[in-house]
């Protein structure tokens, strides 16, 4: 029970962590449910790199200031996903391999940026994010972007799904779907930049996509798939900071550690699609 | 009830400045069932889409009598995500979004009529049931009930037995004589000549151009088929801009 506990009781830095976390695990893996569901996994990585040229910009004008590095990644990210939607458009829905190059071009001008003048030590806190450092700015936004992002959600649900599901008829009924996927996007751009706080730029998008994508073996509904989702990164961020505590490992990595082992025990015992539940097969009904 | 009537003047619609649509003038009566035949690429699903408000009419109009006509469109299945984690009766209940909304809470009553939906479609035991594990005509099934629940005036149908068995596409049949009698306005786009006959008393024969509307059995003369036939499915790049 010490174990569990002693940690976030003994340590200020570790509550801080965990309340932070927890902000990203109740929001962002809706948005990874989504993302999932329109097969458009990709625009979070390419949205999570996106934003690195501004944040990196906004570190060269006014240091590891955190308004400053959101403002400019808030913009970057904008403007990435403007780019990614009218790449979509050009290229008729087969943008990954357009979209894949212009995270890669966005990555690495936001490392270079920030070798421009700041030290290793910066530069692995842009990439790889200091959970256990996050103050009190950090803290606010991860909070203030979970608080928006849940009504919001809950506001555009019904659109969303149905612009998933069936475009046409989305269309047809005025649901302006279109109107609630940019609102979603900027949802997507906002948890990104709350995610980069502790995770850095390379596993920012670690505790939206793989809770999400595990939560397709335990749901076959979509508030089904929302729940499992919360609830797997909720859990991946409790254990990542343990593991990361008791085993001294570096805190980010140890959550999306933590998250993959739990997409991994999703995709072998999950009820929907798992590996078990096709090799234990139960006998077929009668009707 | 009666549904409105449908008035299609000189209407062109195109595809990238090609007509699919091509001065197609036509006239559906309130309360009437329409089949719309002709080859593929004649322009038959645009058309619909045309009247539907979904595709942008390059000129000529669309008119449709009534007040405040509610129009219902049954697309073809491709643009759906039939893999989407949703369960039938909330697909069903789709069909009360000009009620409902995004936000409006679905009452006793409403999930009522869903299911009633889905039991006049024979899927009565399947409302709990994932999409994502239905055949073709099962889906198919359960769009019609999304268009029960919809209760529309103007119901456009889109290749409505396509990739359906015989069994189904009767029950489903079923459901269109049900509307057409109640007075709605029914089209569907369809390709059997001899359901055609049988059950639809007026035609349109399309090739981009109309070939020919009215009662079924003069539109689908044999000198009508064969001019539809011989209308060019062409799209030729440097054709000029139509003078017409």
């Amino acid at each position: 029970m010490d174990a569990l506990l002693g940690p976030f009781v003994e340590f200020g830095f570790m509550r801080r962590a965990l309340v932070g976390c927890l902000a990203l695990s109740v929001a962002a893996p809706l948005l990874g449910v989504f993302l999932m569901l329109r097969r458009t996994s990709l625009t979070a990585e390419v949205l999570a790199h996106g934003v690195t040229p501004g944040i990196a910009a906004g570190f060269l004008i006014a240091g590891l200031s955190v308004p400053a590095m959101s403002i400019g990644g808030l913009v970057a990210g904008l403007v990435v996903a403007v780019g990614a939607g009218a790449l979509s458009r050009a290229t008729g829905g087969r943008e990954d391999a357009a979209l894949t190059a212009l995270y890669l071009i966005a990555l690495a001008l936001g490392v270079t940026l920030v070798s421009l003048r700041g030290d290793t030590g910066d530069l692995t806190h842009l990439l790889f994010g200091q959970v256990l450092g996050v103050d009190d700015p950090a803290l606010l936004l991860m909070a203030g972007v979970a608080t928006l992002t849940l009504p919001v959600l809950a506001l555009g649900w019904r659109p969303l799904a149905l612009e998933c599901f069936d475009p046409g008829f989305a269309q047809a009924e005025g649901a302006q779907g279109g109107a609630w996927h940019m609102a979603f996007l900027g949802l997507v751009v906002l948890n990104v930049l709350a995610a980069f706080q502790a995770m850095g730029t390379l596993m920012a998008v670690g505790l939206m996509m793989l809770p999400a994508v595990a939560a397709r073996h335990w749901s076959r509904e979509l508030s089904g798939l929302a729940y499992a989702a919360v609830g797997l990164a909720t859990a991946s961020s409790i254990a990542g900071l343990l593991a990361s505590y008791h085993l001294d490992l570096p805190s980010g990595p140890a959550i999306v550690l933590s998250a993959g082992l739990l997409w991994i025990v999703s995709v072998v015992a999950g009820p929907v699609d798992g590996l078990l539940a096709r090799w234990l097969r139960r006998p077929h009904l009668a009707g | 009830m009666r549904g409105p009537a449908v008035e299609v003047a000189n209407l062109t619609a195109t595809h990238q400045r090609h007509p699919a649509v091509h001065h197609v003038t036509a006239r559906f009566e309130p309360g009437s069932l329409t089949a719309i035949v002709g080859p593929n690429g004649a322009g038959k699903t645009t058309l619909l889409r045309s009247i539907a408000g979904l595709h942008r009419i390059d000129s000529g109009r669309v008119a449709i009598s009534g007040a405040s006509p509610r129009l219902a469109l049954l697309p073809q299945q491709s643009g759906m995500d039939r893999a989407f984690p949703i369960l039938c009766l909330d697909v069903v209940m789709q069909g009360m979004w000009s009620k409902l909304g995004a936000f409006r809470s679905a009452s006793a009553g409403d999930r009522d009529r869903a299911q009633a939906a889905l039991e006049a479609v024979g899927l009565g035991g399947f409302a709990r049931r994932p999409v994502g594990a239905m055949s073709a005509g099962q889906f198919q099934r359960l769009l019609f009930a999304r268009l029960l629940v919809q209760d529309a005036d103007l119901i456009l149908l889109d290749e409505p037995f396509n990739a359906v068995d015989a069994r189904t596409a009767s029950d489903l049949l079923g459901v269109v004589r049900r509307w057409h009698g109640e007075g709605r306005t029914v089209m569907a786009v369809l390709h059997d000549m001899d359901l055609v006959r049988e059950e639809f008393p007026h035609c349109l024969l399309l090739a981009r151009e109309c070939v020919a509307s009215g009662p079924t059995a003069e539109v689908l003369s044999a000198a009508n088929r064969l001019k539809a036939r011989m209308m060019a499915e062409a799209w030729d790049e440097t054709a000029p801009a139509c003078a017409a």
